[in-house]
């Protein structure tokens, strides 16, 4: 339980305008209610890292990096190659951020990022390793947040997407028993792109893509990753309120079809 | 492992629950207090509160605040885990937190904190599920108004099969894991956490299959209740 440091309050007026708005199905900065801000994503601004992309989602920001390095693997996963995915709430990002250990939301968004290219097999694992048991590469995903306005879930998805999308990694030989890394690099083994989507609940609404006030004052907040094939790769509910079975199954359809738009952004923006 | 010769582990059917049992009120000293034993899980709720706000900023005028930890024993695993919380359990104490608050009528207490200590004492699959099914009796237990019992269970994937309450094995081995838990007489859903890969088609049939699954925790929830406040056992009857 870390102590609350600093909380985002919307005042009443702020609020009821907002809800108001959303009688019409209208949002305050003029957006339908299923429509995303402007996303844009730029990839390999890092030039030290094996991948990276900038992302920026109306005024979210996020910027992910990739390194390749040679790594042990997990015991109970000798044959496979591992990620470690971290994202940081820089205390640049907002007034409401405050350096020290990582709150409970940075940890959540984290844990929910990993999740995502975890589960649904983005990175081809068994590509990575080099003697089973013993080296691997390890996939290290490192997400700094530059900008904080909202849906941080897909901004860090897409950012990760696209960096892992035009990501290398590096080649190797083996000289008396010892792995000797190459200057040359070739492409990161990936499967799939999967995609978030993430949606809030404000009265009896469902948003997409909410920016930092909505987030604020929503009831329950549902982010569902969907990957090429269609298929649900990860979920995560938050906040605390909840969900009707139908208010679910409408975000499972709309889940999937704006899911699919934002891959063919992405892919396109790779060529 | 072979997908022809797949069998469920403790031979269980598809969309059926582990052997469950609550007993609500075993620690005098809490408020409110649960355990339950959830196949190989044990794990046992504590309620303090409503009481004052430590410390005193997160106060709220309004409503309540609720806590929650979710902490699991170095000996509640296979090979001892470290006793202090790792990331994986103070992401479990928040989705826990905020599965159970949408049941709390959390204006009723304004200025006071709600307490929930979740303790792990043995670990098996589905502990989350388990832990937030002990802490609502526990909550109930310790007289705190509620709208709705918080009931919880898990549907998943393995070896290609849909399947209801996954246990530690086939978290490991299989494909997906969705713990679910929903207010039964409102039909809300308040948390929902997805690991692994679904196609639509799975993904509303395990949706489907969780929520019966929570439907018979409901019942276990309430005997354990009944039991305490009622003595509603057969052998007396009512």
């Amino acid at each position: 339980m870390p102590a609350v440091k600093k909380i985002r309050i919307i005042d009443s007026m702020r609020r009821t305008d907002i809800e108001n708005s959303l009688k019409q199905s209208k949002r305050l900065d003029g957006r339908a209610i299923l429509d995303y801000r402007e996303i844009s994503i730029e990839t390999n601004v890092l030039q030290k890292t094996s991948g990276s992309a900038s992302v920026k989602i109306g005024d979210s920001e996020v910027l992910a990096g990739i390194k390749v390095e040679l790594g042990r693997p997990f015991p109970d996963t000798p044959d496979k190659g591992i990620i470690i995915c971290n994202a940081e709430l820089l205390p640049i990002c907002s007034a409401f951020i405050e350096p020290g250990p990582p709150s409970e939301d940075a940890i959540e968004l984290s844990r929910v990022s990993d999740r995502g290219i975890r589960e649904s097999g983005m990175i081809d694992l068994p590509q990575l390793v080099i003697r089973e048991g013993e080296d691997v590469f390890a996939v290290f995903i490192d997400i700094a947040i530059i900008n904080e306005d909202g849906n941080l879930f897909d901004a860090c998805s897409y950012a990760i997407a696209a960096a892992l999308h035009g990501a290398t990694m590096p080649t190797f030989k083996i000289e008396n028993d010892k792995v000797v890394i190459l200057e040359k690099v070739k492409p990161l083994p990936i499967l799939s792109l999967p995609i978030s989507t993430t949606f809030v609940k404000i009265g009896d609404k469902i948003l997409l893509d909410p920016n930092a006030e909505e987030q604020t004052m929503c009831e329950a907040r549902l982010t569902l990753v969907t990957d090429d094939k269609g298929n649900f790769v990860s979920a995560q509910k938050g906040k605390a309120g909840g969900f009707s079975f139908k208010e679910f199954n409408e975000m499972i359809e709309i889940s999937k079809k704006k899911g699919e738009e934002i891959r063919k952004k992405i892919i396109k923006n790779d060529k | 492992m072979s997908k022809n010769n797949y069998i469920r582990t403790n031979g269980r059917a598809a969309d059926e629950l582990r052997k469950v049992s609550i007993k609500a009120g075993i620690i005098k000293n809490a408020d409110g207090s649960a355990i339950i034993e959830f196949g190989k899980n044990k794990i046992i709720a504590a309620v303090f509160g409503p009481k004052e706000v430590h410390p005193k900023h997160m106060m709220r005028n309004d409503q309540a605040i609720i806590k929650c930890r979710y902490h699991m024993m170095p000996f509640s695993t296979d090979t001892r885990k470290n006793p202090s919380l790792s990331r994986r359990e103070i992401e479990i104490s928040k989705v826990i937190r905020e599965a159970i608050q949408p049941a709390i009528i959390m204006e009723d207490y304004p200025r006071t904190a709600i307490e929930v200590y979740i303790e792990i004492l043995q670990s098996d699959g589905g502990s989350r599920c388990a832990a937030i099914n002990a802490a609502s009796v526990a909550l109930a237990d310790a007289g705190i108004n509620m709208r709705d019992l918080i009931t919880a269970c898990a549907a998943g994937k393995a070896d290609g099969k849909i399947i209801l309450d996954v246990d530690d094995v086939e978290d490991k081995t299989g494909e997906a894991d969705m713990p679910l838990s929903i207010l039964p007489n409102l039909g809300t859903i308040t948390l929902f956490q997805l690991d692994g890969c679904l196609s639509e088609e799975e993904f509303k049939q395990a949706l489907e299959m969780a929520t019966n699954g929570c439907k018979k925790l409901y019942e276990l929830q309430r005997n354990a209740l009944m039991n305490k406040y009622f003595n509603n056992n057969k052998n007396k009857g009512v």
